[in-house]
């Protein structure tokens, strides 16, 4: 009991400094470093709430895939570091901090006044394995599943495409 | 004690700082990072109800949300490339062409 609580109150904070360093940080690199720690953190929590297959995919996908595209892309491109007007950042920083803190706020309010609050380890976890999962999959979401591919599909062409027409128009 | 309270509070705090990212960042491939930080706001969110309900529902609901970001990632990158491409900056400010 104890110790869950140690191990969230850690990953979670770990998560939430990780996230505010990609906002903040200057270098694009280290904004896609910073978003890997939230992944690893963020999986380390699915694995806490009993989601084992979507702790490992969250690595598989999130941080083998999606965010080496992302490096890769920042490579390509040669990336500085932003460099905007001085007031423009202020009054943009501004203004996006004070409408986040307005959010938070509403959503504390909401979370303690509708849910009462009974600890999860009193609830059976469901079984988040790769058994019941794809059994799941491949039966009450097939139509999902298989629609989903279509997505898959699109974006390789619409990538693909898209970084054709460059060569052909220049 | 840890409740679903807690994990629903540390989704909305990643939410935040994910929109917070989306008003203060304007390269384009910043703000697509921003997205993925509130994409796994919303997948933290899903879990926790998961657990709580006792349903793998919400799981199943994560594996989709995953693909649709990893297709949404791969659209957004070939895009921000031709466009440092074609109008040589990354600069969202500066990419106005649609607005008229």
């Amino acid at each position: 009991m104890m110790l869950e609580a140690v191990f969230f109150y850690t990953f979670t904070s770990t998560m939430i400094f990780a996230a505010l360093l990609v906002v903040f940080s200057r270098q694009p690199v280290y904004s896609v470093l910073s978003l890997l720690v939230v992944m690893f953190c963020l999986s380390a929590l699915f694995i806490m709430l009993g989601a084992f297959f979507m702790a490992a995919l969250q690595i598989l996908l999130y941080a083998g895939a999606v965010l080496v595209l992302f490096l890769f892309v920042m490579m390509l491109l040669n990336l500085q570091p932003e460099a905007l007007a001085r007031m423009r950042v202020f009054t943009l920083r501004t203004v996006g901090t004070a409408g986040a803190a307005v959010w938070c706020a509403l959503m504390w309010k909401l979370f303690v006044s509708t849910h009462p609050a009974n600890p999860l380890s009193q609830i059976p976890p469901p079984a988040g394995l790769v058994e019941p999962i794809g059994r799941l999959l491949f039966t009450r979401y097939l139509l999902p599943f298989e629609l989903v591919s279509f997505i898959i599909l699109a974006a390789i062409i619409g990538a693909v495409t898209l970084g054709k027409q460059e060569r052909s128009s220049k | 004690m840890i409740t679903l309270n807690h994990y629903l509070l540390a989704s909305a705090l990643l939410f935040a700082i994910g929109l917070m990212g989306i008003m203060t960042r304007r390269n384009v491939i910043m703000i697509l990072l921003c997205i993925e930080i509130m994409f796994n706001a919303a997948n933290l969110a899903f879990i926790a109800y998961a657990r709580a309900l006792g349903d793998l529902g919400g799981q199943i609901m994560v594996f989709f949300i995953i693909i649709v970001a990893a297709a949404e990632v791969t659209v957004g990158l070939a895009i921000a490339i031709l466009l440092s491409r074609q109008l040589k900056t990354l600069n969202a400010d500066e990419i106005s062409f649609l607005k008229w």
